[in-house]
C-alpha cells in the first residue's frame, strides 16, 4: 500500500509527489505575488515568512523524499515507452530535483547573506552559514527568480508529457501516480 | 522578512577654496588647501535616517563613495567639495531590506549607480559652522540641496600628515528625487547626515 510497486507508485511516494507539487506551484506564484506588496499592506511581513518557512518545509519533504525512493523504488518505465523517451524522462526527473535544490539554496543565500537565521513558522531556525559575500543578496536574488522561472517551465512540460501519455497514447503514464495500476497493453 | 524600510541618501559636503592672492593687500598668497576625503581609512561617512512609521529612526549609511574638497583657511567661502557615492554599497544592516533599497522601488542601483554631490557655494557664519550649497544628483535626479556644516577640526595628524573635518547635515522629501515608494506618511523625508576628513594633498 505504502511502498512502491511494480505496476504502479505506493501511497507515500504518491502523497510526497503531489505535495510537492503543490508546494512548488503555491511558493512561486507566492514569491512572485510577496515582492510586489506596498509597505502597509498587512501580508508585507507575513508573506515572506511563509514563503520561506515553507520553501525550508519542502526542502525536508524532498530529503524525505529520496530517502524513500531509496527505500522503495519507484516502478520501471513502461515497455511501451521508447528509449529516448525512457532518458528524456529520467533526465527530467533528475534536472527537477536539481533545480529545486538550487532554488531552496538560493533563496536561503538571500535571506541569510547578513547572517541571519531562517525562521520556520517559529518551529526551528535555520542558521545562516555562508554570509557576506559580495552582492550576496542580489545576485541570490536574480538567481533564485530565474531558476525558479526554470523550475516552473520544466515541471510544466513534465506535466505535458505526462499528460500527453496518458490520454494521447493512453498508456496509463498518468494513473500510476494516481493509484492506479495501468490499463494492461492492448 | 523583515522591516524593510527606507532609503535615504547621499550626501556630502564641504569646504575649501580658492584664493583671492589680489584682494589681500600685504599677505604672502595663501595657499588653498587640497584635500582628499579619508574613505581608505573610513574617517567619512555618508549616513541617513528616516522614521520607521514615526516610531523610530532608522538608520543606515552608503559604504562606498570617495571625494575631495579644497579648502582656504583664509576665505573658507571660496571652499569647494566634489563626492561620488556608489549607490549600491547602501547598509541599513538587515540584507534583505537592503536588496529592496537597490531595487526599483527605491535607489533603482542598476540604473543610477552613482550619486553625486558638487557643492556650488559656502557661506561661513563666522563661528565655525556655515551653510554649503550644492547640487545633488539622486536616482537620476539633480536638484540643488542646503547642507548645513559644522567646521570640526584641522591639524596635523599623529602620522605625518595634515588633516581637516566636518559634519554636514541635511534633509530633503525623498520624492523629490523621484523615490516616492509609500513608507507612510511620517517616513516622507530622510536626513542626511555626513562626516567627512580630508587629508590635505599639497604641502
Ligand atoms: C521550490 C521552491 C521555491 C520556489 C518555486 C520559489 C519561488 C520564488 C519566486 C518566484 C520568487 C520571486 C522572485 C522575484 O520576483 O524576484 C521568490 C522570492 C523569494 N524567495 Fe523563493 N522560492 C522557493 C523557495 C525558497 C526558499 C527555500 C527560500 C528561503 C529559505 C526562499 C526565499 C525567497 C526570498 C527571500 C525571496 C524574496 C526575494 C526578494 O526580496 O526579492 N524561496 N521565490
Amino acid at each position: 500500500m505504502l511502498r512502491n510497486r511494480a505496476d504502479r507508485y505506493g501511497l507515500l511516494a504518491m502523497t510526497l509527489h503531489w505535495l510537492v507539487a503543490v508546494l512548488v506551484a503555491s511558493l512561486f506564484s507566492l514569491g512572485l505575488w510577496m515582492v510586489n506588496l506596498t509597505y502597509y499592506d498587512a501580508w508585507y511581513r507575513s508573506a515572506p515568512a511563509i514563503h520561506k518557512g515553507t520553501g525550508v518545509l519542502l526542502c525536508l519533504i524532498l530529503i524525505a523524499r529520496l530517502a524513500w525512493r531509496r527505500l522503495s523504488p519507484p516502478p520501471p518505465p513502461l515497455a511501451s515507452h521508447a528509449a529516448w523517451e525512457r532518458q528524456a524522462a529520467t533526465a527530467a526527473h533528475r534536472l527537477l530535483y536539481g533545480l529545486l535544490f538550487a532554488v531552496m539554496l538560493s533563496g536561503y543565500l538571500i535571506s541569510t547573506a547578513d547572517g541571519r537565521p531562517i525562521e520556520v513558522f517559529g518551529l526551528f531556525r535555520v542558521p545562516a552559514t555562508l554570509s557576506g559575500l559580495p552582492n550576496q543578496a542580489d545576485l541570490a536574488g536574480r538567481v533564485h527568480l530565474w531558476l525558479a522561472i526554470g523550475l516552473v517551465s520544466l515541471a510544466g512540460l513534465h506535466a505535458l508529457a505526462a499528460l500527453k501519455h496518458q490520454f494521447i497514447d493512453r498508456d496509463g503514464t498518468l494513473s500510476r501516480m494516481l493509484g492506479r495500476p495501468p490499463r494492461p497493453p492492448a | 522578512m523583515s522591516t524593510r524600510s527606507r532609503l535615504s541618501l547621499p550626501l556630502l559636503f564641504a569646504l575649501g577654496a580658492a584664493l583671492l592672492p589680489g584682494l589681500l593687500p600685504g599677505s604672502a598668497a595663501a595657499e588653498v588647501e587640497q584635500y582628499v576625503i579619508d574613505t581608505e581609512g573610513a574617517h567619512a561617512f555618508v549616513q541617513f535616517r528616516i522614521k520607521h512609521l514615526g516610531f523610530s529612526w532608522l538608520y543606515g549609511r552608503f559604504n562606498d563613495f570617495d571625494g575631495s574638497f579644497s579648502y582656504d583657511p583664509e576665505d573658507s567661502a571660496s571652499s569647494a567639495i566634489n563626492v561620488a557615492i556608489r549607490t549600491a554599497s547602501i547598509d541599513s544592516n538587515h540584507a534583505e531590506r537592503d536588496k529592496h533599497l537597490r531595487g526599483k522601488d527605491f535607489l533603482h542601483v542598476d540604473k543610477f549607480p552613482t550619486a553625486t554631490f558638487a557643492s556650488t557655494g559656502y557661506s561661513p557664519n563666522g563661528d565655525g559652522t556655515g551653510t554649503l550649497t550644492g547640487e545633488l544628483t539622486l536616482h537620476g535626479v539633480t536638484r540643488p540641496v542646503t547642507i548645513a556644516v559644522e567646521e570640526i577640526g584641522a591639524g596635523t595628524d599623529p602620522w605625518g600628515g595634515y588633516r581637516r573635518g566636518f559634519q554636514g547635515e541635511t534633509s530633503f522629501p525623498l520624492k523629490d528625487f523621484g523615490i516616492d515608494y509609500d513608507l507612510g506618511p511620517a517616513a516622507q523625508v530622510v536626513e542626511i547626515i555626513l562626516s567627512v576628513e580630508g587629508i590635505r594633498q599639497d604641502g
